[in-house]
């Protein structure tokens, strides 16, 4: 067995920059790069993508982020596990080995499937978020749960040297090479406990390194504009020790991994994974040198019966309008356009929303804070049953130029067609998980 | 005296469907008593009202040292449906940091 396995996180979501990940590969020594790249409602979309085309649904940017990785990747002996399949492993695990031939590399990619669940549902399950049944939301358009360690183990037993899942839980991508390379039980909680909290710090990649961290003056880091994206040493005890690679930009510290390990966590005590029950209490966060945090403590108990389903249903559209007014009375000028939007608009949508952007837009309050702004963008957002209705939003923000408060200008209108989510919870007894093999 | 939440502790906001999760953490660990004290799920309640429509439940996390806030019905509807700017919530950790508490610790508490 090695002393030890490096795993690093080369992407924490579909839109991160490709940068990160290529300096890991190259300079990182790792055994394992991991790109993180589904988000909850990115799947919904790329099931309607794969709807209108059965090649596509995997992530708009694999081509690019494996035609820059792949050369490398082979090179150094690094193993790729990534998400990147969305809806579509098998359409991506095809296009990695499409690449991989007009590069003249040989290449072996094993595309983990199952978590496409669509069929397995009636729709009259209860939607945890409403607590009604999930077509109650609207006309479901996809269903997928996410998978564990336990689907993707398989893959790894293959020589392959991508494996690419759709949807799983992101702290699996971690735990499966290690429980691959260390032997543990699944059923060895606090052991799983620990490797999930190993994952969940790398998920979000430059989240570790100081990325959506920094406030100058108050919590400064260097050299941002090359963020550098994190790597693990684990010991086969589960022993975790976090760094990046030397010169690139970023820091790694104790502050930078609380703020990531308690990120999009609901009960610390009680971190559901198809896994595990994580237990976060009692983790220890040690500075052990410059940009190294060591990681131990880590416990968990048993494993889910049920896998929670991640379900998209059409919701209607979205109908944006913006134009900005400045100079004096800025806002008293963008006040009265709201107004004149509100009293035009109420009687047809029962959902509109006007903000002050530069005053109360972000935060639906200023907690007190009156400034008298120079400048302030009107915004109106409705929701709409029908693109027609939806376009109206736009239409009567544009209509402000001549109709509404002096000197209103830069008007844009926008229309969202909007995919919904709401979960569910499925015997993981009727889910399958199988994986299919191939090579360039 | 009263202190902006902003000058003693970090803050980072996630989100699950229509909950908030925001963390607070002390810089100076000497400062985690203070913010046990002080923030209470009921303080965070009113401070947020405009933000956070259902409860709030505070975990404590000595070891670290750092809270952790779970609020319901605060992200209008979520990711995906919300018509606010921010659909994420991801700026609500400074709605936190906004808060003003009073350092001195009464004898009694």
């Amino acid at each position: 067995m090695k002393q030890h396995i490096r795993i690093g996180c080369g992407a924490g979501f579909s839109g991160d920059r490709l940068e990160p990940a290529l300096i890991l590969v190259q300079q990182g020594q790792l055994d394992y790069l991991v790109l993180e790249c589904l988000a909850e409602r990115t799947i919904a979309l790329a099931q309607k993508r794969k709807r209108q085309d059965p090649a596509l649904g995997y992530d708009p940017l694999l081509e690019r982020r494996i035609e820059s990785l792949l050369p490398h990747l082979l090179e150094k002996k690094v193993r790729l596990i990534t998400n990147m399949g969305a809806a579509n492993p098998l359409a991506a695990a095809q296009k990695i080995v499409e690449i991989a031939q007009r590069l003249k590399l040989s290449v072996t990619v094993a595309a983990v499937t199952g978590d496409d669940v669509f069929n397995l549902l009636s729709g009259n399950e209860t939607a945890l978020e409403t607590g009604k049944s999930l077509t109650d939301s609207g006309a479901l358009v996809s269903a997928n749960a996410y998978l564990g360690t336990d689907a993707i183990l398989p893959s790894l037993a293959t020589n392959a040297d991508i494996i690419i899942t759709g949807r799983c839980a992101d702290p699996s991508l971690f735990v499966s090479p290690l429980v691959h390379e260390f032997g543990w039980s699944l059923d060895d909680s606090n052991q799983i406990g620990q490797g999930t909290v190993i994952g969940h710090l790398l998920e979000c990649a430059g989240q570790l390194t100081g990325g959506y961290f920094v406030d100058p003056g108050r919590k400064d880091v260097p050299d941002m504009a090359h963020l550098g994206h994190p790597f693990a040493d684990v010991s086969p005890d589960g022993t975790a020790i976090f760094s990046k690679v030397a010169g690139t930009g970023g820091t790694l510290t104790a502050a930078t991994a609380k703020e990531q390990l308690l990120y999009e966590v609901m009960d610390p005590s009680r971190y559901i994974t198809p896994d595990v029950i994580a237990d976060f209490t009692q983790v220890r966060l040690e500075e052990i040198g410059s940009d190294q945090v060591c990681a131990t403590g880590g416990r968990g108990q048993n494993r889910p019966n049920t896998l929670k389903v991640s379900v998209g249903y059409e919701a209607g559209f979205i109908g944006e309008g913006e134009i900005s007014y400045a100079g004096s009375n800025a806002l008293g000028r963008a006040q009265l356009a709201g107004s004149i939007i509100q009293e035009r608009l109420q009687d047809r949508f029962t959902d509109l929303r006007i903000d002050y952007i530069g005053s109360t837009s972000v935060h639906r309050t200023n907690f007190g804070h009156y400034p008298d702004p120079y400048e302030i963008r009107l915004r109106v957002a409705g929701r709409a049953a029908s693109l027609q209705q939806a376009a109206l939003v736009g239409e009567e923000v544009e209509a402000l130029y001549t109709n509404g408060p002096a000197g209103g200008g830069g008007a844009r209108k926008y229309i969202h067609e909007v995919v919904g989510i709401v979960s569910t919870l499925m015997d993981r007894q009727k889910i399958t998980a199988s994986i299919t093999v191939l090579k360039s | 005296m009263r202190i902006k939440l902003y000058d003693i502790a970090h803050s980072r906001a996630g989100d699950k469907g229509n909950t908030l999760t925001l963390s607070l953490i002390p810089y100076n660990a000497d400062d985690y008593p203070l913010l046990c004290t002080r923030v209470t799920a009921e303080a965070v309640s009113r401070h947020l009202e405009y933000i956070v429509k259902g409860e709030i439940t505070r975990y404590e996390l000595p070891n670290l040292p750092a809270l952790q806030f779970v609020c319901q019905q605060a992200l209008t509807g979520g990711v995906t449906t919300s018509l606010t700017m921010d659909t994420h919530g991801k700026s609500l950790s400074y709605a936190l940091l906004e808060m003003w508490v009073d350092t001195e610790l009464m004898d009694t508490e």
